[in-house]
């Protein structure tokens, strides 16, 4: 037995999208939604009692970055960082983004959103493509991410 | 279709039903035969039958015939932390286009003050 074992250099590549509609309301207006601090503020950070602090800065514009860094009940701690890529008003933005939960790179990811008239309102399409890093894909660590996915599927299904 | 979106699709689908749901609860506590799954349903067994080929499909549930019992498990290996990532992810951003479509509704105009 030799321990710590070094991290495996694995990569899993993904792809999810969700599509929404949002009736009676404008691209604009749902694009505007994402586009400053306080705007995002509104709607983005839910009220949850495992999650301590969190700190918010934003620059949205091309080149700007926007970061958000979250403290949780367990000391854990989420680092959220990204780069703004593409920006057309009412339209579409692309940023990418890596995660970090405290020292450890998890995933680098490129996320996509696109408002577009339905007709009567906007369809928003959201689309993340990743690579997920280092997938501790070793035993141990993958036997403690099945258990803390089974609490999670469990909180799902109450929920 | 990529592996990861249609092994998504699987599990999504595999998900999606209540039943399917009450046996993985079920089975998240330990195996099970499958009149064992079958009794708290009320349900046939060729019914429960069915569901547990979705959910093997879906690769969350493996079973294993020994005499003339089968027994069923949840596959943790299924779990990996890039699927549970893809799941989680997908989950969270899906709950908040939700608050943001209550938002949009609440201020349909612009954001307020």
């Amino acid at each position: 037995m030799t321990s710590p074992n070094p991290p495996s250099r694995t990569v899993a590549h993904g792809v999810f999208t969700i599509e929404k509609i949002y009736p009676s309301v404008t691209p604009r207006r749902v694009f505007e939604a994402f586009a400053s601090p306080h705007a995002k503020s509104n709607w983005f950070v839910a009220p949850n009692d495992q999650l301590v602090a969190c700190e918010r800065s934003m620059a949205f514009q091309v080149g700007g970055r926007e970061r958000l860094e979250c403290r949780w009940k367990s000391g854990l701690v989420s680092r959220f960082d990204a780069v703004y890529f593409d920006i057309v008003l009412g339209e579409r933005i692309v940023y990418a983004y890596d995660l970090h939960l405290d020292e450890r790179k998890v995933s680098v990811s490129i996320a996509t959103f696109e408002f577009r008239d339905s007709g009567t309102g906007t369809k928003l399409i959201m689309t993340e493509q990743g690579a997920f890093l280092d997938g501790y894909d070793d035993n141990g660590r993958r036997q403690q991410g099945s258990l803390e996915l089974m609490d999670k599927l469990g909180d799902f299904l109450k929920a | 279709m990529n592996k990861a979106s249609l092994y998504l699709d699987l599990t999504f689908r595999a998900l999606a039903d209540p039943t399917r749901r009450s046996i993985i609860e079920r089975l998240s506590q330990g195996e099970a035969s499958v009149s064992e799954l079958a009794h708290p349903h009320n349900m046939s067994l060729p019914g429960i039958v069915q569901h547990l080929a979705l959910l093997e499909e879906s690769g969350l549930v493996r079973s294993e015939k020994v005499g003339r019992v089968r027994t069923c498990r949840i596959e943790p290996a299924a779990f990996s932390l890039a699927e549970q990532w893809l799941d989680q992810r997908r989950a969270q951003w899906d709950r908040h286009l939700d608050r943001l479509g209550e938002h949009l509704q609440r201020f349909p105009d612009g954001e307020p003050e």
